[in-house]
């Protein structure tokens, strides 16, 4: 049931300003360094700037060459350089010992350095607790993927929005790199489709594309020249998306098929419904015996705790010491931190789910308790996920088929299993316009610092037009809850614009976690 | 959660995970097949236009005109690498990069921070730029000196705040006594602001004892975080232990020294490192972990030094059979197991590098050996060995084949190291569950099983489909036939 364009719907802002103005002011901080420079970049920073500024424009405010910056000797014979760094400790370090180097050589050169960003980010501070927003939601950050861009995402990690697609992809002996926006005509219509409906579009686009150039075959002079000169492009374009994402498709497919896919979405969705554990936790041991991969395990064991409110004893124990065997001794400290931020903790007595369970509805009863009682804040590091997934309906019960060619709610990007906490949060407090008759669940989640703004005010437009609406993650999000807002504004009729700090995956949230760099 | 077993099958056989599964696997692959080769039908139609429009890539996968590509083009030609000079020739011209957006609006955005509108519409940004002598600006960025410096003595600790949050240069000197200090520090806690935080802290750690930054943070968490994170970030590791100690948080003391032997490369002095950590307040777990990461790399050298001799050498068959791609230093202790039982199977228990020896040193459970020593045997090819694995003897003398991981598991690794048809069935045989079974039968040709088993259910219809599948005037074809004529079987359909 999706809304019609309406012509008095407010008009989406213009986002090529912001890009604008980054350039504008990158091009401001070259010239405070007239004159003919080269340019070191950190690796992290080279993506996104290709975004907003290319290499001729680079050239045109006298950047000379382009280098990146990493562990060896800079080969610049240039008398001014410039870097474009990250404010990080490592960065300032490489950069101080290059101008000593400088300075023993008995060489002058002028430097400059330009931060980028001027702040961190929120997302580096996993330990705030300021970061209300990015500490409620780890359960969706864990789980696999099936919405196609989250799959591309999961397996070959998009990076500021382009992607690295290798030989095996683009079935030659070159890799490709790709930008994967609205542009792509063909990623647009499958970027948020459930993977198993991918294929059935591409093999039809491909059927329509063969039937369009069939028709050249019966054409005279007159209409081939038209053909060439209209449609002609525009078909090569398509054939050229198509084949690098029928590539990806296939290279996706291979992979899934050899992890044994089908075992790991059972045990995932097993979790989140919070049955047949001892089988989940056996297959978490498997995975853990084989040496499958050491990120894949501990997403899975983190997806248990958080879902059963951490591992009993005897589990934690036992899978932590296979783990250790299995991967390495020096994961001591990637259990650690793990434990620290509350992804992978071990039950207390007393914290057993029904203990929990008994503990918080009691809370939730008692209504004089306006404030924030000792024994809830015991349970602050604690997640609450099977309460808060009973009381919002994160787990959509289904008679019958979940139809994933026609899905009817958000949980389709996660097969039917489960709907995203942010995305159910959101489509509450749309519905709602507040936050009324939430409280209970604002308890749950913890957030005592949540303030209410007072929404009623903007909305004398009447109830049918299409609202737009920003919706701002701290700490990062999916492409998965991407595609399940977009769902809901399809449905609903609104128009999401999305900012994030960061956008993640399981595999990044584990790395981040983990102390040992592989 | 209390749900019966007739609830459990039930669920495991929902549809909602027919919803998607693999199951029609052959058919959506064989899907994406058809859609690629219509694709590639047409690749020769589209290759041999002219492509000017399409965006240009270089051999490593970059847009041509994009700051990576340009990066690797540098790289490329300050070497002598081969691929530089190729990508040098191969290149045609500079070609602007596809996706950037000509700005068509009527004034661009540095002309207004030019102080002056310019009308009519600007071709590209950069012509607009080159036309101008005046010195553009952009926000925030332009002030006058003037405001570089510190002249005011009065700002208060929010104003301090406040200007650390825009990047302004300030100078916190002005903040003698304790108590402003403190003030300041405040301050920038209750704005949330890390950055300052943190810039706050490090003056405070530069004009502060150690004891009073101490005494004082222990108070303040958010601060504490801070300065944790801060002393990691910068290495500053005495410092680190020094705050731990006083905070008597002795497991994180602990975690943090052992921390430091990742940065300790010679295996010899990591192994001493290692053992200062045996001591450390670390739980009691946790110590039983660190003994045996000591004693694991202990062993490593031991065994590295030993089979580096053996195999320059040159006497020993399995290591000129197959050279060893890396040392075991620093590996987890499966891998150890897996080289263990690859190269030193038939070893001793008394000898270091026996894979008896690591179970009992380590207390490595059965699965975990089996598992392993299965993976390694299989990929030698050693049949006889991986027999011998899972037999066992019973107190009548009698063989028996037994093992600890599920003989499905034991067929799937046989399969991936490529084991012959005789051997792969003799497992298949063993798995218990009858559609694991027949399954893995199915899949892995094994076809007296399939055909045993058919029998065995007496499932007419499914023997007669897998009739089909074999070669014609084949012996299984032939055993089939006499099945299915045999008039002693009860078929249930």
């Amino acid at each position: 049931m999706a809304f019609p364009h309406r012509p008095d719907a407010p008009e989406l802002p213009d986002f090529s300003m912001l890009k604008r103005l980054a350039r504008d002011q990158l091009i401001y901080l070259l010239e405070q360094l007239p004159g003919k420079k080269d340019l070191f970049i950190e690796a992290d920073l080279m993506s996104p700037l290709d975004r907003i500024a290319n290499v001729s424009i680079l050239k045109q405010h006298e950047v000379d060459k382009l280098y990146k910056v990493e562990n060896k000797p800079a080969l610049s014979s240039n008398e001014q350089l410039c870097f474009l760094v990250r404010p990080r400790i490592k960065n300032m370090r490489y950069i101080a010992s290059l101008v000593n180097a400088d300075k023993l050589a008995g060489r002058t050169r002028k430097y400059k350095v330009i931060f980028s960003p001027q702040k961190f980010h929120a997302c580096e501070m996993v330990l705030e607790e300021e970061g209300v927003y990015g500490d409620v939601d780890f359960v969706t950050a864990l789980c696999s993927q099936v919405v196609y861009e989250g799959l591309v995402d999961d397996t070959f990690r998009i990076k500021c929005g382009s992607v690295d697609f290798g030989p095996e992809v683009t079935s030659s002996d070159r890799s490709l790199k790709v930008l994967l926006n609205a542009e792509d005509k063909v990623f647009n219509e499958i970027r948020n489709e459930h993977f198993s409906n991918v294929f059935g579009f591409l093999s039809q686009k491909a059927r329509n594309l063969q039937a369009q150039y069939d028709r050249r075959r019966g054409m005279d002079i007159k209409q081939m020249k038209n053909f060439v000169s209209q449609e002609l492009k525009g078909l090569k374009q398509e054939h050229r998306l198509l084949s690098v994402h029928i590539g990806a498709c296939e290279s996706i497919m291979k992979k899934k098929t050899k992890q044994d896919f089908q075992e790991l979405i059972k045990t995932e969705h097993a979790l989140l419904e919070g049955f047949n554990i001892r089988e989940s936790t056996s297959y978490i041991e498997e995975h853990i015996d084989r040496q499958v991969s050491p990120i894949e395990s501990l997403r899975l064991m983190c997806l248990l705790s958080l879902t059963e409110n951490g591992l009993i004893p005897k589990d934690y124990r036992s899978l932590k010491t296979q783990y250790l065997q299995s991967y390495g001794p020096e994961h001591l400290l990637t259990f650690s931190n793990l434990r620290r931020a509350g992804l992978l903790t071990e039950q207390a007595p007393g914290d057993t789910l029904t203990a929990v369970e008994s503990k918080v509805s009691k809370l939730v009863t008692d209504k004089a308790a306006g404030k924030i009682t000792d024994a809830f804040s015991s349970l602050a590091k604690r997640s609450n996920f099977r309460a808060i997934s009973k009381k919002l309906n994160l787990i959509p019960r289904v008679d019958g088929e979940y139809d994933l060619k026609v899905p009817r709610d958000m949980a389709y990007v996660f097969s039917g299993a489960y709907v995203p906490l942010s995305c159910r949060l959101i489509e509450q407090v749309l519905e709602r316009r507040s936050w009324q008759g939430l409280d209970e669940v604002v308890r749950l989640l913890n957030c005592s610092e949540l303030a209410f703004t007072d929404m009623t005010k903007e909305d004398k437009a009447s109830s049918e037009s299409l609202r737009l609406i920003l919706v701002v993650f701290l700490g990062g999000c999916t492409f998965s809850e991407i595609s399940a807002l977009r769902f809901l504004g399809r449905e609903k009729g609104y128009r999401f614009i999305f900012l994030t700090t960061a956008v993640t995956n399981s595999a990044r949230l584990m790395e981040a976690m983990s102390e040992v760099k592989a | 959660m209390n749900r019966t077993k007739g609830d459990e099958e039930e669920y495991w056989n929902s549809s909602k995970f027919k919803a998607f599964t693999f199951d029609d696997e052959d058919d959506e692959l064989s899907q994406l097949k058809e859609s690629k080769r219509a694709v590639n039908s047409l690749r020769d139609f589209v290759d041999d236009e002219d492509d000017d429009d399409l965006e240009r890539v270089s051999w490593s996968g970059e847009p041509v005109g994009s700051i990576s590509w340009s990066i690797k083009e540098t790289a490329g030609n300050s070497g002598s690498s081969q691929e530089g000079r190729e990508q040098l020739k191969s290149r045609n011209s500079f070609s602007t990069y596809a996706q950037l957006p000509k700005p068509t609006s009527t004034y661009s955005l540095s002309s207004f921070f030019r102080g002056r509108t310019r009308p009519g519409s600007f071709q590209s940004l950069s012509d607009a730029l080159s036309d101008v002598p005046a010195k553009s600006y952009a926000p925030e960025l332009g002030r006058p000196k003037g405001e570089y410096r510190d002249y005011s003595n009065d700002w208060s600790p929010s104003d301090t705040v406040w200007r650390l949050r825009k990047g302004k240069v300030c100078s916190l000197e002005r903040f003698r006594s304790l108590q402003d200090k403190l003030r300041l520090l405040e301050e920038a806690v209750s704005v949330h602001d890390g950055n300052v935080i943190t810039a706050v802290l490090i003056f405070l750690k530069r004009t502060l004892s150690k004891e009073i930054l101490f005494r004082e943070l222990e108070v303040r968490q958010v601060a504490l975080r801070h300065l944790i994170h801060f002393l990691k970030e910068i290495g500053d590791q005495k410092l680190l232990l020094d705050l731990f100690r006083f905070l008597d948080r002795t497991e994180e003391l602990a975690l943090s020294h052992y921390c430091e032997h990742l940065n300790i490369q010679d295996p010899e002095k990591r192994k001493e490192f290692l053992k200062t950590c045996i001591g450390l307040p670390f739980s009691a777990e946790d110590s039983a972990h660190i003994q045996d990461h000591y004693t694991l790399l202990e062993r490593q050298i031991i065994i590295e030094a030993n089979d580096r001799h053996l195999e320059s050498a040159g006497q020993t068959e399995i290591f000129r059979k197959h050279p060893r791609k890396a040392s075991i230093l620093n590996m987890p202790l499966v891998t150890t197991l897996f080289y263990s039982c690859f190269y030193h199977y038939t070893e001793a228990e008394g000898t270091f590098s026996s894979p008896v020896n690591l179970k009992k040193t380590f207390k490595i459970p059965d699965k975990q050996y089996v598992l392993t020593a299965l993976a390694a045997r299989a990929k030698l090819r050693a049949w006889h060995d991986v027999d011998a694995l899972f037999t066992t003897k019973n107190w009548l003398g009698y063989t028996k084949k037994r093992a600890p991981i599920g003989f499905h598991r034991v067929v799937e690794i046989l399969h991936k190291n490529s084991a012959p048809v005789q051997i792969l069935q003799e497992y298949v045989n063993l798995v218990e569950d009858v559609d694991t079974k027949l399954n893995l039968a199915t899949k892995f040709k094994c076809h007296d099983v399939v055909i045993d088993t058919c029998r065995d259910l007496k499932d007419r219809q499914q023997l007669l489909a897998y009739r089909s599948k074999v070669d014609k005037g084949s012996a299984e074809e032939e055993k089939i036939d006499a099945i299915l004529n045999s008039s002693q079987i009860r078929w249930k359909n």
